[in-house]
């Protein structure tokens, strides 16, 4: 490579031709694959003038029903790219046997796997959660909007840009090679110096800032908006999970926020955080990521025990067993969630008396977890059960996530994580109780929901073919690494001496190819439903004899979800007021006062953008300019006070009576 | 026949450790199916029986509560964990890896007086260094230790690694090997045979290719492996550890027939080039001139205070003249 | 907060009739924003205090800290504090150019604030105790520098709020904008006696 120029160094920092990866393949057709749908996208877009539709009603949408959809979108994107990842190492693991390397050259593997923890963690799973509470805490609680409407679009243009930023790095420059939380000190200059940890650094750290606000959002959303008379205790049980996992955002969120600013200054500042010498502390990082980490994965899992909680109840026809239980529980497992940290690296060499604390506080959360999937058990006892796909998925989720749950505990006594530690069986596990709880429960949730958001069901046919080939192949392809485990395999491996380990390797991407068709289908489905959505139209607003006062408004909500604002009196707010014989209001509309879209959260999430893709090249004079810009436009954004308008009476009469017209077609 | 060519050396191991690790997985295995079993009969009993095509079975939609039932389930989650709680302090401090071993095996109490093997383990990228200080020797992605010896591994990382995880699953379970601290395993091997070792913690491009073999031995054919070391031509000194530092892929198995005493300790303090700033690192403050602060005495102290100040973290290594004994003393566990 | 007609319950029990109001959660959302920096803030005082004995042969901190600039640092720091607390009692009489006036004085002792903590920096630089020399350095200029940073950009959002009152005047929005910043600012006090207690006298104390 030539020898840059000062003034070259200066325009484009690290970056030059040679951070595009021409040579390599796979890389390259990926992104003529991405380049030509990407076009047809853009083609299809212009030719039926949509721009200016998507800009005005979708981009700039504060509309948290929109904005809702638009998580849903990003996390599904984002699948199909994590999902691609798996694939490619599961393919890479089944051949690279007897002296074959594989197809994948460790530096690629390594991003590889990289990539897939970091992209279904942050911008698949939070997306779907973050999306599920955008699509149904607001109407569950009775409330028109979120606390800050404003913020939400912002939020959610910060993950995205995060998202855009780790697509970014496969095709201008590369991905760290570190594994998913990117552990000093291989993370460090010393075995790091590319930018790979630099793109996962400001993804992460912008995305995050995205997480913690919408965190803050919803918080006070749920204490605040709450329509008169419901109390805490009236809450439906999504709501309250949405609640603590919220809890759970705002409290852990900025560990991550801080602990890897230190790792980015120990890369850019050249600081002694967390190298291997001058006092550095590597140990210090683990911990610190760890007291984030582990409340994460109960913020991705507690909005999913909250959809299985309306999901069964809903389709046993039964009001949910132990209510009270179910709300402490959640609570439990979020206070408990802080002090399990340590299970992650018991082997560090801590000390067999704090091993054995942290060992037993995290078996302590299988007690509260036991029980909520009793009482989902308990619910559907003396139900009517009507097996529609959340149905579906919930029984699913009850019997793979409790195989989860105990080797979750099997992991947690320190002398058996002593070899458990790092193996396939722990992939297995998490990935247990990840696909069968979140995955599972995101699918339960989209079906669930799907109407309320877009005014048509799903097609149930294409839907049962995803559901099937995704719990089949869940177990072809996790099964085998549960085995794998017990015979000593260890992870991120890129190739084995013994031959006698391929076959489970075979079965296992076997299994993966049986999830690629749950996938695909689950596109099928999508398309057919959208095909025909006449058929599949819901003119009730309540098509699965819902509980919960979202299935009280129209499918979709109308923009100011309620009319007026319902009075609460029980638990499971619908099912009360149909039961006493409800009727529709006609009349007495007043004026609704609502917020205005606004481009401001996109254009600062686009300039966090390029300030980021800035530092990760070097490119200091972008990164200035885009920064004295982000704080600009959010200054300039405080001189506007022309946020919201009153939608007339008129108007909401004339919503009403259309309402009133499909509800008696049906 | 998938499970005749299955070999899972967990269920399966050949030394004591590991074998007491296994007991208790079964058992907590065979605690945990109490719950599990039931949990899983009735989901599915449950969802077949209350099918709403099934017009015979009870609907009860008011039907929420009943004390009985929630005493149950919170009961018996409750009764299973305090059970697995008590196993689990007791095992985690029995089978902690920084305690000497206390028998040989389930059949064999440790002898009086028994003779233990001590070999410093040293992950590098992207390789295995083992010192056998007992006979100054060493070796590369090789190890080798007599059946029913004790053995005391004591394990670091090179400088310019990652962290590594030391494991012969047959033997015993692993423990991090981490750059300017120590860690410790105990652990004894009771049949002869050759068994698989590796790193089981990511370090970077090469870290697939980090294995080697642990063979477990007669004291005769041990005797015998120490001298084919001995007869090699090599030796470790500073500078072949220099050389060895570097990063290289799919090592082969090397000897060394003498090894300097201090090396290991040289690589635990991060100074075998004593001019590195590195080989500051652990070191007190030095008194910078004597511009009139009154520091520069302040005492080598605060190396160690790191064990107070965060549970859960392995102290780094002091410094070499304020804790001029066995390096034992440094180790990584509050329990010394 | 509003004083709209109340909303009334429809005389079927269903629903409010009229337009409802919610309360502003702005302060309790700014609240819990500042909890989350609070935990930053965790962050950094934990990772001071495992590496502030690591010194990897670098200067300590007695030989670093001089603890009557710091004194001063601190007294400006704390002055502002009260100073901010006047403009918002002047916020309540609905005194525009008081609370201007008290802006204007507590953004000057944040800025000394700022001003000492450079020139601290800059001695400290200057005698090769930068942060990369050792980790207790790091930590130490992390810390107090991420606090440095939250008082800067609060001058900024002050000066912001200057001009913004000084156009609008006090309404009831600019009184809760004024609010906010008032947290913002008494929190980063808090946070100071802390990084004063924790790193500078129990550093000399050593």
């Amino acid at each position: 490579m030539q020898e840059k120029s000062d003034l070259m160094r200066f325009i484009f920092g690290r970056l030059s031709l040679e951070s595009i990866p021409y040579h390599e393949p796979i890389l390259v057709w990926t992104f003529v694959a991405v380049a030509l749908i990407g076009g047809a996208l853009f083609a299809a877009i212009t030719y039926y003038r949509k721009w200016g539709y998507l800009w005005t009603e979708w981009f700039t949408s504060i509309d948290h029903k929109k904005i809702g959809i638009m998580y849903m979108v990003l996390g599904i994107v984002m699948l199909l790219r994590g999902f691609s990842d798996a694939v490619m190492m599961r393919i890479q693991q089944a051949i690279a046997f007897n002296g074959d390397m594989g197809y994948l050259p460790p530096h690629h593997y390594d991003q590889i796997f990289t990539a897939h923890g970091v992209i279904m963690i942050f911008f698949v799973a939070m997306p779907f959660v973050v999306g599920l509470m955008n699509v149904a805490v607001p109407l569950q609680i009775g409330a028109r909007d979120v606390a800050f409407p404003f913020l939400n679009n912002f939020s959610f243009w910060m993950t995205t840009v995060g998202a855009v930023l780790v697509m970014l790095s496969l095709f201008i420059g590369e991905f760290a090679r570190t594994g998913w939380l990117a552990y000093p000190p291989v993370s460090e200059l010393i075995l790091s110096p590319d930018v790979g940890v630099d793109y996962y650094i400001w993804s992460l750290q912008i995305a995050g800032v995205g997480t913690l606000l919408s965190g803050v959002n919803f918080l006070v959303t749920i204490v605040k908006m709450r329509a008169p008379g419901m109390t805490l205790m009236k809450m439906p049980v999504f709501t309250w999970t949405a609640l603590c996992t919220n809890v759970l955002i705002v409290a852990a969120f900025p560990v991550l926020t801080g602990v890897l600013a230190l790792l980015s200054l120990d890369r850019y500042v050249g600081t002694h955080f967390f190298t291997n010498d001058m006092g550095g502390n590597a140990m210090m990082y683990v911990n610190l990521i760890w007291i984030w980490g582990h409340p994460e994965v109960y913020i991705l899992i507690l909005p999913m025990f909250g959809v299985f909680s309306e999901v069964v109840a809903t389709f046993s026809g039964k009001r949910l067993f132990g209510y009270t239980s179910m709300v402490y529980a959640t609570v439990v497992i979020t206070i408990l969630s802080y002090i399990v940290w340590l299970h992650h690296f018991f082997t560090m060499g801590s000390g067999a008396s704090v091993n054995s604390f942290f060992g037993i506080t995290t078996m302590i959360i299988s007690i509260p977890t036991g029980v909520k999937m009793f009482n989902w058990l308990f619910t559907m006892y003396r139900g009517r059960i009507r097996f529609e796909l959340p149905m579906m998925w919930a029984v699913a989720f009850m019997v793979t996530f409790t195989v989860g749950g105990m080797t979750g505990v099997m992991l947690a006594i320190p002398p058996a994580d002593f070899s458990l530690h790092n193996s396939l069986f722990l992939i297995a596990h998490f990935h247990n109780v990840i696909i069968g709880g979140v995955v599972f429960g995101a699918f339960a949730a989209i079906s669930y929901w799907f109407p309320k958001s877009m005014g048509f069901k799903l097609d149930p046919f294409w839907g049962k073919c995803s559901f099937w080939f995704w719990v089949i192949g869940y177990w072809f392809a996790f099964t085998p690494l549960y085995v794998l485990g017990l015979m000593g395999v260890t992870r991120r491996l890129n190739h084995f001496d013994d031959p006698s380990l391929q076959i489970w390797f075979q079965i296992a991407a076997f299994g993966a190819f049986l999830i690629f068709l749950g996938i695909m289908c689950f596109l099928v489905q999508i398309y057919v439903s959208f095909r025909d959505r006449e058929r599949l139209r819901d003119t009730t607003g309540d098509p699965w004899d819902g509980r919960t006062l979202e299935w009280s408004t129209a499918s979709p909500s109308p923009v100011y979800n309620f009319a007026f604002t319902p009075y609460i009196s029980e638990i499971d707010a619908w099912t009360d007021m149909k039961r006493r014989g409800y009727q529709r209001p006609d009349s007495g509309f007043v004026p609704i006062h609502m917020p205005k879209n606004t481009a401001t959260g996109f254009v600062l999430a686009a300039l966090a953008g390029v300030c980021g893709f800035a530092l990760i090249w070097h490119i200091w004079w972008l990164a200035a300019l885009s920064f004295v810009g982000l704080i600009g436009s959010a200054i300039f954004h405080t001189f506007n006070y022309d946020r919201d308008y009153y939608i007339p009476a008129d108007e909401v009469e004339k919503t009403e009576a259309e309402r009133t017209r499909l509800l008696a077609q049906a | 026949m998938l499970m005749a060519g299955c070999n899972a050396v967990l269920l399966k191991p050949s030394g004591d450790l590991a074998v007491q690790q296994r007991d208790l997985l079964i058992i907590c295995t065979i605690l945990m199916l109490l719950v599990v079993v039931p949990v899983i009969v009735m989901s599915l009993w449950f969802a077949w029986r209350y099918r709403s095509s099934n017009a015979k079975a009870d609907y009860d939609p008011d039907w929420h509560h009943s004390t009985l039932i929630e005493l149950i389930v919170w009961s018996a989650p409750l009764l299973i964990i305090i059970v697995l709680g008590a196993l689990t302090w007791i095992s985690t401090h029995k089978l902690d890896p920084y305690r000497p071993i206390e028998r040989i095996s389930a059949d064999k109490p440790l002898p009086p007086g028994a003779k233990t093997l001590e070999v410093e383990v040293v992950a590098l990228n992207w390789k295995w260094l083992f010192i056998y200080p007992q006979y100054g020797i060493a070796t590369v992605n090789e190890l080798a230790a007599p059946v029913d010896m004790p053995i005391k591994f004591m394990i670091t990382g090179a400088e310019s690694t990652g962290m590594n995880s030391f494991f012969v699953p047959s033997l015993a379970g692993q423990i991090y090997a981490m750059s300017g601290m120590q860690t410790l395993l105990h652990a004894v091997i009771n049949k002869p045979g050759v068994y698989d070792g590796f790193s089981a913690n990511y370090s970077g491009a090469g870290f697939a290719g980090m294995t080697f073999k642990f063979h477990g031995m007669s004291a005769d054919d041990f005797t015998q492996w120490v001298n084919k070391v001995k007869a090699s031509p090599d030796a470790m000194q500073d500078a072949e550890y220099v050389q060895l530092e570097k990063p290289s892929m799919q090592n082969k198995v090397q000897y060394f027939a003498s090894v300097d005493p201090q090396l290991y300790h040289k690589i635990l303090t991060l100074c075998v080039q004593p001019d590195a700033p590195a080989c500051n690192s652990l070191k007190p403050p030095k008194a910078e001139g004597e511009e009139g602060h009154e520091g520069g005495e302040a005492a080598a102290e605060p190396a160690m205070h790191h064990e107070q100040t965060m549970a859960g973290m392995a102290a780094p290594m002091p410094d070499e003249a304020a804790q001029p004994s066995s390096s034992d003393d440094a180790s990584a566990s509050p329990q010394h | 907060m509003s004083t709209h007609h109340a909303p009334t319950l429809d005389p079927s029990g269903f629903y409010v009739t009229g337009e409802h109001h919610t309360e502003n959660g702005t302060l309790l959302g700014f609240w819990l924003y500042l909890m989350s920096d609070c935990l930053i803030f965790a962050v950094l005082f934990a990772t001071y205090g495992v590496l502030n004995g690591s010194y990897a042969g670098g200067p300590d901190q007695k030989m670093l800290f001089d603890l009557p600039l710091i004194a001063v640092n601190t007294a400006a720091l704390l002055l502002s504090s009260i100073t901010y607390g006047f403009a918002m009692l002047e916020a309540h009489r609905g005194r525009k150019g008081a609370v201007i006036a008290w802006l204007v004085i507590t953004a000057l002792f944040g800025a000394t604030f700022v001003g000492i903590e450079l020139t601290e920096f800059h001695h400290m630089i200057g005698e090769g105790a930068g942060p990369w020399r050792s980790a207790f350095l790091s930590s130490f200029f992390a810390l107090v520098a991420t606090h440095g940073l939250h008082v800067s950009f609060g001058i900024l959002w002050m000066i912001v709020l200057m001009v913004q009152t000084s156009k609008s005047g006090l309404t009831e929005q600019m009184t809760r904008r004024l609010s906010c910043l008032s947290l913002f600012w008494h929190f980063l006090d808090i946070i100071w006696i802390g990084v004063f207690t924790f790193v500078y006298l129990m550093g000399v104390l050593k």
